[in-house]
């Protein structure tokens, strides 16, 4: 096996079987730069790191777009002093694409403290990015002290409830979810009776081929719930795209990048661009993991998404900073 | 009888002193005890102690020494106490006028939880 194999993770999504299966497929943990392309049916997982050895023709869709995660502007402690100049990389990574995606999707926790100086920085940083729109969600460091009414003031327009909204691009249909609002005790991530009602709404008229884009901020799969990562009604919210033939959900708030196959859904959980957590239980707490400064950047990440027209599949890759 | 009347007068006061020199030893004992657990610290995303049992009228202190935000709400709805976001080394204090049991969790994290019970 080639050097390049080894690090391709193959799903066949139309024909083996093995993701219907429902377990964890295929983890990429931080660090080692998880690069997934989905082409065909098949998701392909390169290491970022080596993003020469992929063809053009492999990275190129119908639909192209960025995940970004995390980046937590205002944090300044050891495991990452220079959160803007991570974030500025991950743009400068984002220009370097070959091919500029159409936008910018950003999945929660853009500010540390929500603080409004912390939301401009992030703003001003990202209008260097070549994609101009920019989609957010909210994680639980922008709706501190307030519920949320700033983050809804600078980004809900047009959202319903706490931030929520969908969008199509291209025939692909875009749902962001908020589910860092309302916590309860001892809980995970939550979307609400209203959210899930809504969700329900929107895709009720979609045709059963069109393909579904999540993007949330906590994961909406089980991850680790000892740390709360996952969401407590997720699968309700899941039960209403089961009809659906091709659905990726793509998650920030866990800093680390790790992919689980389950029946017709995707999950992606995109790298933070400011500090790595550690990985789920292999430390006291999911704190920030101090690395050598000059490891940062390998943990850091942005992540690039295309879809194919008529394949009903997407490619996603994850691209460390380094 | 003006015997036993004395005898009985001394074994008073000797009770009412013994008394009262316990109930001295037992508050002195119980301040202390108090002002060293009227801190919670938060480390690791717990609260330590998760249990904190003080007197009624006791101020809590909550210092966040993690490198990440936290909160100090209480789980009642009202909320008796629901501090703003804390930063590395901020604090959050509340004084318990009542007794009763207080739980708590971090609104942010809210696997984090704890409890104050005020007697």
């Amino acid at each position: 096996m080639s050097e390049k194999k080894k690090d391709e993770l193959l799903h066949d999504h139309n024909h083996d079987g093995i993701d219907r299966r429902g377990f964890l497929k295929c983890m990429a943990w931080a660090g080692t730069g998880a690069f997934c392309v989905m082409k065909g049916g098949v998701l392909n997982s390169y290491s970022l790191s080596r993003m020469s050895e992929i063809s053009a023709a492999d990275m190129m869709g119908e639909l192209s777009f960025v995940q970004i995660s995390d980046s937590h502007m205002g944090f300044n402690k050891p495991a990452n002093p220079d959160v803007a100049g991570t974030l500025k990389a991950a743009v400068d990574k984002v220009n370097g694409l070959a091919a500029a995606p159409e936008f910018m999707l950003h999945t929660g926790d853009i500010s540390h403290l929500s603080k409004p100086e912390e939301f401009d920085t992030v703003e001003q940083i990202l209008k260097a990015a070549k994609p101009k729109d920019v989609f957010y969600v909210p994680g639980e460091h922008d709706v501190l002290n307030d519920d949320g009414k700033q983050f809804l003031e600078r980004y809900g327009k047009g959202s319903k409830g706490s931030g929520w909204y969908s969008f199509e691009k291209k025939g692909v249909h875009f749902i962001g979810l908020v589910n860092v609002m309302n916590l309860k005790a001892g809980g995970l991530g939550t979307l609400g009776h209203d959210q899930l009602e809504w969700l329900e709404d929107d895709v009720k008229h979609l045709k059963k081929s069109t393909p579904i884009v999540v993007f949330a901020h906590i994961p909406l799969w089980s991850v680790y719930p000892e740390w709360g990562w996952g969401t407590e009604d997720s699968a309700q919210a899941l039960a209403y795209l089961k009809k659906f033939g091709s659905v990726t959900v793509l998650n920030g708030h866990i800093h680390q990048t790790m992919q689980k196959v389950e029946g017709n859904v995707t999950f992606h959980t995109a790298a933070s661009t400011a500090f790595p957590q550690p990985q789920p239980g292999k430390a006291d707490s999911p704190g920030p993991m101090k690395v050598p400064a000059e490891q940062l950047r390998s943990v850091l990440g942005v992540t690039d998404v295309n879809y194919i027209q008529g394949q009903h599949a997407l490619a996603v890759v994850d691209s460390t900073l380094a | 009888m003006r015997r036993s009347v004395s005898v009985a007068i001394l074994a008073a006061v000797l009770a009412i002193g013994f008394v009262a020199t316990v109930e001295g030893r037992r508050g002195f004992a119980l301040s202390a005890q108090e002002k060293a657990l009227m801190e919670v610290k938060i480390d690791n995303f717990s609260y330590a102690p998760a249990t904190l049992t003080v007197a009624a009228g006791t101020t809590v202190t909550w210092t966040n020494r993690d490198d990440i935000p936290h909160t100090v709400v209480s789980t009642d709805d009202p909320k008796t106490f629901k501090s703003k976001v804390l930063d590395t080394d901020e604090k959050f204090s509340f004084t318990f006028s009542k007794p009763g049991t207080f739980a708590y969790f971090c609104s942010i994290h809210p696997k984090m939880t704890g409890k104050v019970i005020v007697q």
